[in-house]
């Protein structure tokens, strides 16, 4: 971890995912007012000193709305990534441990389930169940747990051939065991890398979905909604397409060097 | 060689495309509800028990779910996605309808995509280190992390309300596809900046570039002619894996430009509970990309003569 101090991309990234946390933390302390006040006699009002950023087309206070949206967008993403390992651990450790027709049938099922352009089929079962946020996150669960396990069960593949593994089972450990303290600890590592890289896209899908109107539902204080909301006033209010927009990208990119940063060290220990 | 290479790589698409059907008809099972009630319903009429259960029959639904995907596949078999509850026309036809316009969108995209990665992928690989490879970095990184339908509608503000350069919406001569395309393009040129330059630095630290350069062959040529071609051909790989994210991002995007493409057509089938549209518009996408990842394997094969011998 020592290349962490050399790589400024990592730095920068950390930097901003650190205090993307702290905002959606701390939100009911650093929010100017209630993301959910409608004030109508307030609407579409340019900043001012109690609306830093200005108010939307319901007089609500922007600042605090994108303050708030931190915490949906940073909680649904999480929500999602731990249901997708949820998932995909287990799946991916099975196929690649125990090998032979279990393995294939599941990687039949995983090879069908990425033709599939992941978007479009987590959109097409939110459409199915109703468009909500729970719906929305099964869906994303249904359909992204496939990559991972396929990444998991070929690193399990390759620690599986090991020679201390191979001592384990000589030795008698149950499988239980050598899966979770032997496979599971070595695999840890790139899970997380990959993880780290695929961050950014699942925030930025699930802002995308929200924004057609397929994820959170107004009145929610989320990205997506903000930009889908502000789309009328284009014309005359731009500036209210700024700052959602501005919100997840800066998110998105802190991710992205993050993950960039955390693969391109795998690369070069594996490298060396 | 060829022959026996398509008929096994044919041979691995066929239960893959049998998978793809039967998760897209397991879809259909995910609504809530009747999906006779729901059909009925989308008439816009409250539905007797009577008319329920006619319905269910027509539709086979009193049958056991087996038979209805046996049914289902000899239906897609005879190219038939069943009959959309909004419209009351083959969903089939209106997803052939609104083809072109997506696939022309698509060519838009990977067309800007490529203006923008070219040169940059190019310029960077040449000058390592340079003003234009730390440009070609940055912009890969932004377009990996800029929200396409924000970049969409910052194009629509500043393109079409503000500079009045481009019709706002729909499909309006040669010159309304430029946002929409841009907008696509510019998410999918990072990765290809990065693949070009990463390709095309490898390709001149080989032993034939070497001796071209020994030959007296003038740079230019060397890169045109030479390791160029053989930088860009691995992303061609990249298009077919490329095609789903494509045809993802087509449908915000054709959204917020309502563009008459299938992307469009589907979130409109959305929010009109029309579930049938949904089911045909996710299975022909799945096709679409396992045909296109196909074609692409057999296009590399033909260009490449090194796999051949594999």
């Amino acid at each position: 971890m020592s290349g962490i101090k050399n790589n400024y991309g990592i730095r920068l990234g950390l930097v901003i995912v650190l205090a993307y946390g702290l905002i959606a933390l701390f939100a009911p302390w650093l929010a100017p007012a209630d993301p959910l006040h409608v004030q109508m006699s307030h609407k579409l009002e340019l900043p001012s000193w109690s609306y830093p950023l200005g108010t939307d087309h319901l007089g609500r206070c922007v600042l605090s709305r994108l303050i708030y949206g931190t915490r949906t967008s940073l909680l649904y993403t999480l929500a999602v990534l731990a249901s997708v390992f949820a998932i995909s651990i287990p799946v991916g450790l099975i196929a690649g441990y125990a090998g032979g027709r279990i393995d294939q049938a599941i990687m039949r099922l995983i090879d069908v389930l990425l033709a599939f352009p992941s978007l479009i089929l987590s959109l097409a079962i939110t459409a199915m169940l109703g468009p909500s946020m729970p719906n929305l996150l099964l869906s994303f669960a249904a359909v992204w747990w496939a990559g991972y396990a396929r990444v998991i069960r070929s690193v399990v593949l390759q620690i599986r051939s090991r020679d201390y593994i191979q001592a384990a089972i000589a030795s008698g450990s149950s499988h239980g065991t050598i899966m979770v303290r032997h496979i599971l600890r070595n695999a840890a590592r790139p899970i997380l890398v990959l993880a780290s890289v695929e961050v950014g896209t699942i925030l930025l899908a699930i802002a995308g979905l929200s924004f057609l109107g397929l994820g959170a539902q107004p009145p929610v204080p989320e990205w997506g909604v903000m930009l889908s909301d502000s789309r009328p006033y284009m014309q005359t209010e731009p500036r209210l397409l700024l700052y959602p927009g501005i919100a997840i990208m800066i998110a998105v990119l802190g991710f992205n060097l993050v993950g960039e940063g955390l693969r391109e060290q795998r690369k070069d220990a594996r490298a060396a | 060689m060829f022959a026996r290479y398509l008929i096994q790589r044919i041979g691995q698409v066929i239960p893959v495309l049998l998978g793809i059907s039967a998760i897209s008809f397991l879809l259909m099972h995910l609504t809530p509800g009747d999906p006779a009630e729901i059909m009925l319903r989308a008439d816009g009429i409250q539905p007797t028990q009577e008319a329920i259960a006619m319905t269910r029959i027509t539709l086979g639904l009193d049958r056991s779910i087996p038979e209805q995907y046996l049914s289902w596949l000899v239906q897609l078999l005879q190219l038939d996605l069943g009959i959309s509850y909004s419209s009351g026309r083959p969903v089939m036809s209106e997803l052939m309808m609104r083809f072109p316009a997506t696939a022309l969108l698509a060519g838009g995209a990977l067309a800007a995509a490529m203006l923008i990665a070219l040169p940059l992928g190019i310029g960077s690989a040449l000058y390592p280190g340079s003003w234009l490879d730390r440009l070609g970095r940055l912009i890969a990184m932004a377009s990996a992390s800029m929200p396409g339908y924000w970049l969409g509608l910052l194009l629509l503000y500043y393109g079409a309300v503000k500079l009045k350069l481009f019709p706002v919406m729909g499909m309006e001569g040669a010159r309304s596809i430029v946002l929409p395309a841009l907008t696509l393009g510019c998410g999918m040129a990072g990765i290809y900046i990065r693949l070009i330059r990463a390709n095309l630095l490898e390709e001149l630290g080989k032993l034939y570039v070497t001796a071209a350069r020994a030959k007296g062959l003038p740079e230019w040529q060397i890169i045109s002619s030479h390791a160029l071609r053989n930088a860009v051909l691995p992303s061609l790989t990249l298009l077919g894996i490329q095609t789903a994210s494509l045809l993802g991002g087509s449908v915000i995007i054709e959204s917020i430009f309502s563009w008459p493409g299938i992307g469009k057509y589907a979130v409109d089938a959305i929010f009109a509970k029309d579930y049938i549209v949904i089911q045909g518009y996710v299975f022909m996408m799945a096709v679409i990309v396992v045909m296109v990842n196909l074609i692409v394997d057999l296009i590399q094969l033909l260009l490449d003569p090194r796999l051949r011998l594999r």
